[in-house]
């Protein structure tokens, strides 16, 4: 990724387009990704939203984006996507609109719209190669709606639905490699506190076509239960301990941008964080905190 | 102008053609599929300039053809029944985003029980959600009335999206000599659309679809949306005026058919309406007082028009060709709510439902629904709704019945 202008820190944006004073909560990683994002887009793009926090960023009569935005539903954003790119180049062709009046078409919602309700619309997309960015901030769980577990939910999470002493008992689905399977573009996991990394892979992005996803880890402060202060530091414990891994697919292949050497045990993440508190009171699960650090060596096993 | 054999779906695509339509998002479902093939057969063979994208159910259709209705080009889109419920979430939402597009429903009864003849409770369980709804009659009906949807769609007075409806089977797949004006002629009555807001590109930001966070907000946005629907109805009257002058017959919210000095007279939407009229006749020519008025417009509701249409009437006879289980026909409840208070309200106001899931209505039903209508006059007590449906009808569904009883009987299953 040395072919991006972002070698250094200081090489990231300076100037900060997305507005202020939305009513996102404190901390939200989600809206940093979202900041970091649109800084490196720019306001020559179209967010098309699905149901989630994010909704609630363009509240009539304000919008903290300099660009356009629509509001979908919570199962068609990518739809949305295909209706935009569709008319935008059809205008395109007539002559009625310009290169420099052309748009980026960025899809934004959350991991339960991306993982579940939005997922057909978002293979149809695929399967039509629709020219488009998917932003996934990714707060493992239905946000909006006070956190209730959802396909991205991780192992023995606590949700507002997954109460008891085990959490949550499914495991996390792997968007990542359900979008690979489709061949895509593009195809990169990124994190706000890895600010690097993300202005690399979004500028990638950019450079390319097809579908293309962006699916960032969004450490919530709200449905994760910890300190908003904490967010920058869960996000990169979620790298050091290999739970969160820093890749990209391009052209049929996978590789890793950043491999943690050497990794953090996966009990610092977890016991940073609220909602796997009953993994450690009133008496330590060792058995499934190790299924965890396993699952997760497995993973590295891999790739080492 | 051209004469020509054309099906209902033949003359919905016809119409789409000749309001050259830029985009087609698109999805299969008998009886609705005849329209999307015409149209991708015609844009493959370079008859039509048009980008058609087949999207993976009728909710992402929907949703393809108001976010591309957002950008400023021509939409055009088409379902019916099962396909209709599916995309209900995002027919509310486009309505709510304001903008032009033309989706037309070849109505079709729901499931369950399954099938693929035609009714209205798809067309009327999107009653409310904001698009304006033409309800054609014949296929000549539907090439005019997509014509004249697009600009009814597009008037700035509107700028809310346009369902037309026809029914499956009656009008789908049945052949009707139709006119088919010239792209020319069509040119002077449907210009290209100037888009005018209604855009989104680089350097002029537009936010759609964004969040309230209180009562009063929605509902101004809401109230705006009624109050230009209500719009439709002078808007339509214009438009027909003006298909007129450059076609040679018009089009108004209500058709009426021999009604005006009629002393009963039936209510009905979409095709039935023509076997309504064929009874109209036979009664007529035996002396009966007798009329037909057929809404074009169901929303907005020609509520002016109807009740002038109906005052001093002694009866009228609402026929419904669906059915709210619970309540019974629709369009009753919506013709009692018109008339009710009004100085020359009909004192008989009678429910029939009938023509469920393509059932037919006889002309022996419509004098009978004549006689039940003409007794009530008489005696001046409305009748309780009636579902229309006959002995001999019972009778073989009942045999139907025990058949497949006796082939279970016989292959040894329990009864
Ligand atoms: C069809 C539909 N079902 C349910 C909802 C309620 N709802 C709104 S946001 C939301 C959660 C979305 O979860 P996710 O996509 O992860 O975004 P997040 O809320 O976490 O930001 C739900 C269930 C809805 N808006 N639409
Ligand atoms: S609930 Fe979580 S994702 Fe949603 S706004 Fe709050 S911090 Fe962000
Ligand atoms: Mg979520």
């Amino acid at each position: 990724m040395s072919d991006t202008p972002y070698q250094h820190l200081r090489d990231l944006p300076a100037h900060h387009i997305l507005g202020t004073g939305t009513p996102m909560c404190a901390g939200c990683g989600g809206l940093a990704t979202l900041h970091q994002v649109y800084d490196i887009l720019g306001e020559k793009c179209v967010i098309i939203n699905a149901a989630g926090c994010m909704t609630l960023l363009s509240v009539y009569p304000c919008t903290p984006f300099h660009g356009s935005w629509l509001y979908t539903a919570m199962a068609s954003a990518p739809a949305g996507a295909q209706g935009v790119r569709d008319g935008l180049d059809i205008l395109k062709k007539k002559g009625r609109l310009s290169r420099e009046e052309d748009l980026e078409v960025v899809v934004l919602t959350g991991d339960g719209s991306a993982n579940g309700m939005g997922l057909s619309a978002t293979s149809g997309a695929m399967d039509r190669n629709l020219d488009f960015l998917y932003l996934c901030y990714d707060n493992e769980g239905y946000g909006n709606t006070g956190q209730q577990y959802s396909a991205a939910t991780p192992h023995a999470a606590r949700t507002a639905t997954s109460k008891g002493s085990l959490g949550y008992p499914g495991y996390k689905k792997d968007l990542f490699a359900i979008w690979a399977a489709h061949n895509p573009g593009y195809v990169a996991t990124v994190v706000a506190a890895e600010p690097l990394d993300l202005a690399r892979k979004i500028e990638r992005a950019r450079g390319l076509s097809g579908p293309r996803l962006i699916l960032a880890l969004a450490p919530c402060p709200t449905g994760w239960d910890f300190e908003p202060s904490a967010s920058v530091e869960i996000g990169k414990l979620a790298v050091a301990t290999g739970i969160w891994p820093l890749k990209e697919y391009v052209d049929g292949r996978v590789t890793h941008t950043k491999i943690p050497h050497p990794r953090l045990e996966v009990r610092d993440y977890l016991k940073a964080q609220g909602r796997f508190a009953h993994l450690f009171a009133p008496r330590e699960n060792r058995k499934m905190i190790a299924e965890i650090q396993a699952r997760v060596d497995r993973y590295w096993q891999k790739v080492d | 102008m051209n004469r020509k054999l054309l099906t209902g779906n033949g003359a919905a695509a016809w119409g789409a053609r000749l309001a050259r339509i830029d985009y087609l998002p698109a999805f299969p479902i008998t009886p609705q599929t005849e329209i999307i093939e015409t149209l991708s057969n015609w844009i493959e063979g370079q008859e039509l300039e048009c980008r058609m994208v087949t999207l993976e159910s009728e909710h992402s259709m929907l949703t393809a053809a108001g976010a591309a209705a957002v950008t400023g080009v021509r939409v055009f889109t088409a379902t019916s029944s099962q396909g209709l419920l599916y995309a209900a979430e995002m027919l509310y939402t486009v309505a709510g985003w304001r903008v032009p597009l033309v989706l037309v429903n070849v109505s079709r009864g729901l499931s369950s029980p399954i099938t693929l003849e035609p009714d209205h409770n798809d067309v009327l369980a999107m009653r409310d959600c904001g698009f304006l709804q033409l309800h054609c009659a014949t296929c000549q009906e539907v090439l005019d009335n997509l014509l004249i949807a697009y600009r009814l769609a597009e008037h700035p007075r509107v700028r809310l999206p346009v369902l037309v409806n026809l029914d499956g089977f009656y009008l789908s797949f049945t052949r009707e000599p139709v006119q088919i004006p010239s792209q020319r002629e069509v040119d002077r009555f449907l210009p290209p659309f100037e888009a005018g807001s209604i855009s989104f590109r680089g350097g002029e930001p537009l936010s759609e679809g964004v969040t309230v966070l209180e009562g009063s907000a929605y509902s101004y946005f809401r109230y705006q949306a009624h109050l230009a629907s209500l719009e439709g109805i002078a808007v339509y009257e214009e438009l027909g005026q003006e298909f007129a002058k450059l076609f040679g017959w018009d089009y108004s919210a209500l058709e009426c058919y021999c009604s005006e000095d009629a002393e009963i007279v039936l209510v009905m939407i979409g095709s039935f309406a023509t076997k309504a009229k064929e009874a109209v006749d036979r009664l007529r020519e035996t002396g009966r007082k007798i009329g037909l008025v057929r809404p074009r417009l169901v929303r907005p509701f020609p509520v002016a028009a109807l009740r002038q249409a109906l005052a001093g009437k002694k009866g009228v006879a609402v026929i419904d060709q669906n059915l709210s289980p619970g309540k019974g026909g629709i369009l009753h409840g919506e013709l009692a709510s018109v008339l009710y208070g009004t100085p020359e309200a009909p004192a008989v106001l009678a429910s029939f439902v009938g023509g469920l899931g393509g059932r037919d209505i006889s002309s022996e039903e419509f004098f009978e629904i004549h006689k039940v209508v003409q007794r009530a006059v008489a005696t001046g007590i409305t009748p309780e709704p009636q579902l229309l449906y006959t002995e001999e009808e019972l009778r073989s569904l009942r045999k139907m019945q025990s058949v497949a009883r006796a082939v279970r009987s016989n292959q040894g299953g329990g009864a």
